[in-house]
């Protein structure tokens, strides 16, 4: 085993030293890893390396894939009659629902017109494949057959039938890395279906767990409870199905209750998924605009929502207070930068939350945008001239409908 | 000389590349937290056997291949993995004579210091793993070391 011959040259003389040598590749790594984290410029470099990577990648996950497609073809009649049976009567059953949907879509985009809201609209999808590589065992994360030539960019929402199964971290030209809701690194914004109370749920590196951290304990949640995204990160578009609560504990010693829930999409098994393009779309208002007494309905339907959360009484900005109350809808501007404030400190709170850092200066520039403003228009206005300014002071979900298309082009052409 | 040099590389090459695939390779779920650092493995012993094909050039790409393949921050395996290999080198005559199960035992160590490096720079970027399970791989290769250092043996003696 040991062999000698092949160290001909004299000992001394081989140029530098092997601690010098080691002391500038040491700081070689630790520079990069300094760039890399700080800043994006090796985005560039990944997607060469995944270049390389990926045909490693499609040699690894390529028995499996073999084996999928001989299990297809040698599949039995009945099997596949059985199989059609089934898959027609799902489809008959969608197809009821689906006569539902038509006349209620129709309805919420009357009611959002009405309110001059805009929608998010998953707009398109794409079937991708989860390659058969394993990466890191403590951290969910997984590769897709899918990357930044299909139009894959990073922060793309994942879908799978059941649910929200993650996000794409990093897109490479023929694959891409996606981040699984259950990484104890993924936080995701979500409201709980039944009453609208907004949250947030974090990974909790276990597959069938995702931790609702926090809520205090007499918020209103129960054992059941279907969690929705709440589409105030931007990147998820609203009202998919996350997780069901499981289990909550209220007990009165403690400021925050814990709550634990079950993520809807079948994280373990799936082997495709769907990747959404999300359109943000602003619905133009189909009558005369709504008189100002209307609009604040909307913040009274938030109020009690908002008046749950724990980072309430920290997050409320110090602008807000000292706005002059002389505009003409008082009740809405004091309470519309709470809504992005409520996000702000708790996702400070996991720095990695949806890995989103768009999200974070979002409030801050909308924030100011619509304190300038009542400050120069007198109180006396005429009605047209409001609105443009209450779409201004709408909440940041909805807001930036310029800023989100941006993030598609963006990434590809690297 | 350099064609000398380049038909020395031809089996290191060869074996990164293996490494490479079983370090990406679908394993069972047991068994996949005890997944042994293939590709630690083989720096460690191209870094003895033939430090100057091998080496601290090797560690690093290899390294950085590693990075990328895992998503994690760029640098991170580099940096472990050039630790070990320059430990390795450093000890290159020694460890040849070693007995196979005393190479085992340096082995072992090399592989819990980068284990640590690795769990040190986990815990500076922010993505902490703090279970004791990340420290099987060490014990799991640290086993496998006699086994792969036969087989990469063979394929050393060849060329």
């Amino acid at each position: 085993m040991a062999a000698f011959h092949s160290d001909t040259r004299p000992i001394l003389g081989r140029g530098p030293s092997i601690l010098l040598r080691f002391v500038f590749f040491a700081l070689l790594a630790i520079g990069l890893m300094w760039v890399d984290q700080r800043h994006r410029w090796l985005e560039s470099v990944r997607y060469g390396i995944s270049w390389v990577a990926y045909p490693f990648q499609a040699l690894v996950s390529s028995p499996g894939a073999a084996w999928d497609w001989l299990t297809e073809s040698f599949s039995t009649r009945e099997r596949l009659q059985r199989e059609n049976a089934d898959l027609q009567a799902r489809l008959r059953e969608a197809d009821l629902r689906m006569m539902r949907f038509e006349a209620l879509e129709q309805e919420n985009i009357r009611l959002r017109a009405m309110r001059e809201a805009t929608a998010s609209i998953a707009e398109r999808a794409m079937v991708a494949e989860i390659m058969r590589v394993d990466l890191n065992p403590f951290r969910h994360r997984v590769i897709l057959n899918k990357g930044a030539r299909n139009g894959v960019f990073k922060g793309q929402p994942l879908l799978d039938a059941k649910g929200v199964f993650g996000q794409i971290t990093r897109a490479g030209p023929f694959s891409a890395e996606a981040i699984l809701i259950s990484d104890s690194e993924h936080a995701i914004p979500v409201q709980v279906n039944r009453n609208g109370l907004r949250t947030i749920a974090v990974g909790t590196g276990d597959l069938s767990r995702l931790s609702v951290p926090y809520l205090p304990i007499n918020a209103d949640i129960r054992t059941g409870d279907l969690l929705v995204t709440s589409g105030l990160d931007e990147i998820f578009p609203a009202g998919y199905p996350v997780a069901v609560v499981t289990e909550v504990d209220q007990s009165p010693g403690q400021t925050l209750a814990s709550i634990s829930a079950r993520p809807a999409a079948a994280l373990d098994r799936d082997r495709e998924v769907l990747l959404v393009w999300v359109k943000e779309k602003l619905i133009e208002p189909v009558d005369a605009p709504a008189p100002p007494g209307v609009t604040p309905g909307r913040p009274a339907a938030q109020a009690p929502a908002q008046t749950q959360t724990p980072a309430r009484a920290s997050g409320a900005p110090a602008g807000a207070p000292t706005r002059p109350a002389t505009t003409t809808t008082p009740v809405r501007t004091p309470s519309q930068p709470r809504v992005s404030e409520e996000t702000r400190p708790r996702e400070e709170q996991r720095p990695a939350a949806a890995e989103a850092p768009a999200t974070q200066p979002a409030p801050q520039t909308q924030e100011q945008q619509d304190q300038t403003p009542p400050d120069q228009t007198p109180p006396d206005q005429t009605p047209p001239e409001q609105t443009p300014r209450e779409q201004s002071s709408a909440p940041p979900q909805e807001e930036p409908a310029e800023e989100a298309p941006p993030e598609p082009t963006e990434v590809p052409p690297q | 000389m350099s064609r000398h040099l380049a038909l020395h590389r031809l089996p290191m090459i060869i074996t990164v590349i293996i490494g490479l695939v079983l370090t990406i390779v679908p394993l069972p779920e047991w068994f996949e937290i005890g997944r042994p650092d293939f590709l630690v493995l083989i720096v460690l012993y191209w870094s003895t056997m033939n430090p100057r094909v091998g080496g601290l050039t090797l560690a690093f790409l290899v390294g950085l291949m590693l990075d990328a393949f895992t998503g994690v921050v760029l640098g991170q395996h580099a940096l472990a993995l050039c630790l070990v290999a320059a430990i390795a080198i450093k000890l290159h005559l020694r460890m040849r004579v070693f007995p196979i199960l005393h190479q085992a035992m340096t082995i072992f160590w090399l592989l819990v210091l980068y284990e640590f490096v690795l769990f040190w720079t986990d815990g500076g970027t922010g993505h902490a793993v703090t279970t004791w399970m990340r420290w099987i791989p060490a014990l799991v290769g640290a086993v496998l070391w006699p086994i792969v250092a036969g087989l990469l043996g063979r394929a050393y003696q060849r060329t």
